[in-house]
């Protein structure tokens, strides 16, 4: 096979299907491959929340950039991409987590992010079966949800009408310097340039690049519709130590147009394998119920896992990787992939095009890796 | 032993035949036997009833065995997961329960297979099997119209126990061809008991048509099904009805196998000559390894019994009985096979899964049951893809992925195990309550 593209992008998770729209978009001709189904990797396995995120000035950026376009595209989105802005609710124990509400307030307001501080008495009233005696929270009001792998189809439907293809089943062995790639049946595509969007699985066609599998476990739940209003996540994490290196759980569910309700959430490192991993379920378990404890009683349907990109700076890899021009990189987005992948998307593509970027690009440049190697 | 958790060295999954046979014969040898079923009755599906009324005197026979034997009962516990070799995780009215095993015993049943029609999800379409229970449990049937339809013995003998309970048969419609319903019939010949039982029921149900080749498409009506078209490929007919009973054949119930690592070969539960499948200490019996009824699931289950508790002679000795009943698995599988044109009863909007409202036309837009699990949800909902997963087997060929827990929908609390949640109820601090939450900046979404 010897067919000449613009831009070759394996992976058909979310951020290569946001990839392949924007490339597509600029009127590049485009392949999408991926060796199983659309969407099966991790956007399968994970909830879906478009949030804005403040740990760093660059994470802030790309999310607040990304949560912008998803708005701007809202309108265009069917039914089934599941769209509902329902916001993020941030929840605080005590005083001491009740000061973080303040400062993520103050830190939000001051860049334009529409929030609005919760006592203990609104909290209440805002979610009744939230245990009593919590401090208060923080509401993101324009923060939303979606289902992750029907947003990634139609991401790759747009592309599509733009005229991409998309080749499902179809493993890629080796990303070429010459931009092409190599299959696992030992042929070749021809290229100007590609793209590895492959997530947690990327090291394995860019040796030596920082990105480690981290897993996580989801339970979904029978429809008990209104059980919870928002997302809901804890702001627990000031009490806990440094623990990068740990196994960690943290309370968060999210409410579904169906009245189901997905309830993380968990990480692992050097968890390679799929398997329920029981402790640390029930650890998640035993979290939600601290939080919400008639949770317990509900139906559960499924619980499953799945692995996430995780960086050493937490932030994810766009841009031309260290070897050379040819090779690019959108990858390791950890757990805010469904958020940013439409920012990533759009910034891969004024690089590529060496179009001005709308955010600073650099911070997630694979440059700033050394010892990165492709 | 305290309530919530129980130590056994053989532990039975299925309180039908194959588990009461097997359950009969490891404690006979002298284990300590446990059986675990969802039911609160003896005998599964298939001898519902018999534990409070016997009529069949096979059932009464086993009901009676199991009570000697020692074995204990955990009824109304439904098995959940396995979330480590040797426990199972099970879910009771009072709480969850752990149930620990050296040596396990599947004895899981099959289901009824619905395959999707036009009109098929109207009020009063039931599986045969399912309206048996209901009619039996005291839903009124006297005086209803009923058309019975799909495949299988089972149609004969539920059209059989509907018209003693007052309903009007209309007719039977078996979708195998006569030929092959009649060449089933002659191999009865071997299984004298089995040939009398379908004689006395083919004579209490003279008069009532039984059809073979013959098969629904359609079924309408308003608030409830009033008719049924059926069809013999040439020329179609209504029937006026008030209920429908319709299945086509068994499947089936793989999941907790699926979840303990057995493995699987053409859908069934693959076992050696001992029953043992391919999960260490993990045995099968009965319909998870092949659709074959209730005597070959009796001889089944007391080889996998005997197997269990060592007494390989004793299993051994069973080895020809349990051939011959093999013959019979295979000769009801090459009668009643289903015929290709019930992969297109439905139409494009027909829908196939039911709890999440997924049509056949929205299904056929995907390459596999992953995708079309992931794009339209079917197979998500409560019956986690029971009925669907079975019909798009049949229809597409597709697949069923390894499946996930809980085995069947349970509540959140009882995924957490008993000795974890004793030792947080005692006041000491599991390991999970001391890890408060990581950096949420390594949020999830």
């Amino acid at each position: 096979m010897s067919q000449t593209y613009d831009i070759i992008i394996v992976g058909a998770g979310i951020v290569g299907a946001a990839c392949a729209a924007e490339c597509a978009r600029a009127g590049l001709k485009t392949l999408v491959l991926d060796r199983g189904p659309v969407s099966g990797g991790t956007t399968a396995a994970g909830m879906g929340h478009i949030v804005v995120m403040d740990d760093s000035e660059a994470q802030f950026a790309l999310t607040n950039y990304s949560r912008r376009l998803w708005m701007e595209l809202r309108p265009e989105l069917p039914a089934e991409v599941e769209y509902d802005s329902c916001g993020t609710l941030w929840v605080a124990a005590d005083g001491e987590e009740l000061a973080e509400v303040r400062r993520k307030q103050a830190f939000y307001t001051e860049r334009g992010v529409r929030v609005e501080v919760l006592d203990a008495e609104d909290i209440r009233s805002a979610e009744p079966n939230l245990r009593p005696g919590l401090a208060g929270g923080l509401r993101v009001v324009e923060d939303a949800v979606v289902y992750p792998p029907c947003a990634a189809r139609f991401l790759l439907d747009q592309s599509k009408r733009h005229g991409a293809e998309l080749r499902t089943s179809v493993t890629v062995h080796e990303l070429l310097g010459d931009g092409g790639v190599r299959l696992a049946d030992g042929s070749r595509i021809s290229a100007g340039r590609c793209v590895s969007a492959t997530g947690p699985w990327s090291p394995a066609l860019t040796p030596g690049l920082p990105v480690r599998k981290r897993k996580g476990h989801l339970v979904i739940t029978d429809r008990h519709p209104g059980f919870v209003r928002h997302q809901i996540v804890e702001l627990g994490y000031l009490k806990s130590a440094h623990s990068m290196g740990k196994d960690s759980v943290a309370f968060n569910i999210q409410p579904r147009q169906t009245g189901q309700m997905l309830i993380g959430s968990s990480r692992q490192f050097d968890a390679e394998d799929t398997a329920v991993d029981q402790p640390i379920l029930e650890r998640m378990l035993k979290r939600a119920i601290e939080y919400l404890p008639s949770l317990g009683r509900l139906s559960s349907i499924r619980v499953w896992t799945g692995h996430r990109a995780a960086t050493p700076d937490k932030l994810p890899i766009i841009g031309p990787s260290v070897v050379g021009d040819r090779v690019w990189l959108a990858t390791g987005h950890e757990g805010l992939g469904i958020t940013t992948s439409l920012g990533t998307g759009r910034l891969l593509a004024d690089l590529l095009l060496g179009r001005r970027t709308e955010i600073p690009a650099s911070p997630y440049s694979p440059a700033r890796f050394e010892g990165a190697k492709a | 032993m305290s309530e919530r958790r129980f130590d056994f060295e053989i532990v039975v999954v299925g309180a039908g035949p194959a588990g009461l046979a097997a359950a009969c014969m490891a404690a006979e040898n002298g284990k300590r036997v446990a059986v675990v079923d969802d039911t609160p009755w003896l005998g599964g599906q298939i001898w519902r009833g018999q534990q409070a009324r016997p009529l069949v005197p096979q059932a009464q026979k086993w009901i009676e065995r199991f009570r000697r034997s020692g074995a204990t009962l955990l009824d109304r516990t439904s098995v959940i997961a396995a979330p480590r070799a040797g426990v199972l995780l099970a879910e009771h009215a009072n709480g969850p329960r752990e149930i620990h095993w050296d040596k396990l015993i599947l004895a899981t049943g099959a289901r009824e297979l619905f395959l999707p029609f036009p009109g098929w999800t109207l009020p009063g379409i039931l599986g045969p099997g399912g309206l048996q229970s209901l009619a039996k449990s005291g839903w009124p049937v006297s005086g209803q119209r009923v058309v019975v339809a799909g495949s299988g013995p089972l149609l004969l003998a539920v059209a059989d126990g509907l018209k003693k309970l007052g309903a009007k048969i209309v007719s039977i419609a078996e979708q195998a061809q006569w030929g092959r319903v009649a060449g089933f019939g002659a191999t009865l010949l071997a299984h004298p008991a089995k040939l009398a039982q379908a004689a006395r029921i083919k004579w209490r149900l003279l008069g009532v048509p039984y059809r073979c080749g013959v098969w629904p498409v359609k079924a309408e009506g308003d608030t409830q099904i009033r008719q049924v078209t059926l069809t013999d490929g040439q020329r179609s007919w209504t029937e006026a009805c008030d209920l429908l009973a319709c299945g086509f054949g068994l499947a089936p119930n793989v999941e907790l196998p699926l979840a303990l690592g057995c493995e699987l070969l053409e859908g069934f539960v693959w076992v050696d000559a001992w029953q043992a499948t391919s999960a260490a200490h993990v045995y099968c019996a009965g319909e998870p390894t092949g659709i074959g009824g209730a005597d070959c699931a009796l001889v089944e289950g007391q080889i996998a019994g005997h197997t269990a508790s060592e007494h390989k002679a004793e299993a051994q000795a069973l080895f020809q009985e349990r051939s011959r009943w093999h013959e019979f698995r295979s000769a009801l599988a090459r009668a009643f096979a289903l015929r290709a044109e019930l992969k297109s009863l439905a139409t494009a909007d027909t829908l196939v899964c039911r709890c999440e409202d997924v049509s056949l036309g929205r299904m056929k837009q995907f390459a596999g049951w992953r995708d079309a699990k992931l794009q339209s949800r079917c197979g998500m909902g409560a019956c986690q893809g029971r009925v669907c997963g079975a019909a798009a087997k049949v229809i597409f060929g597709w697949g069923m992925e390894s499946v996930r827990p809980p085995v069947l929908p349970a509540r959140i609390e009882s995924l957490i195990s008993v000795a974890e949640k004793e030792s947080a109820e005692g006041g000491k601090a599991s390991t999970g309550s001391e890890c408060r939450a990581p950096a949420l900046r390594e949020y999830e979404n």
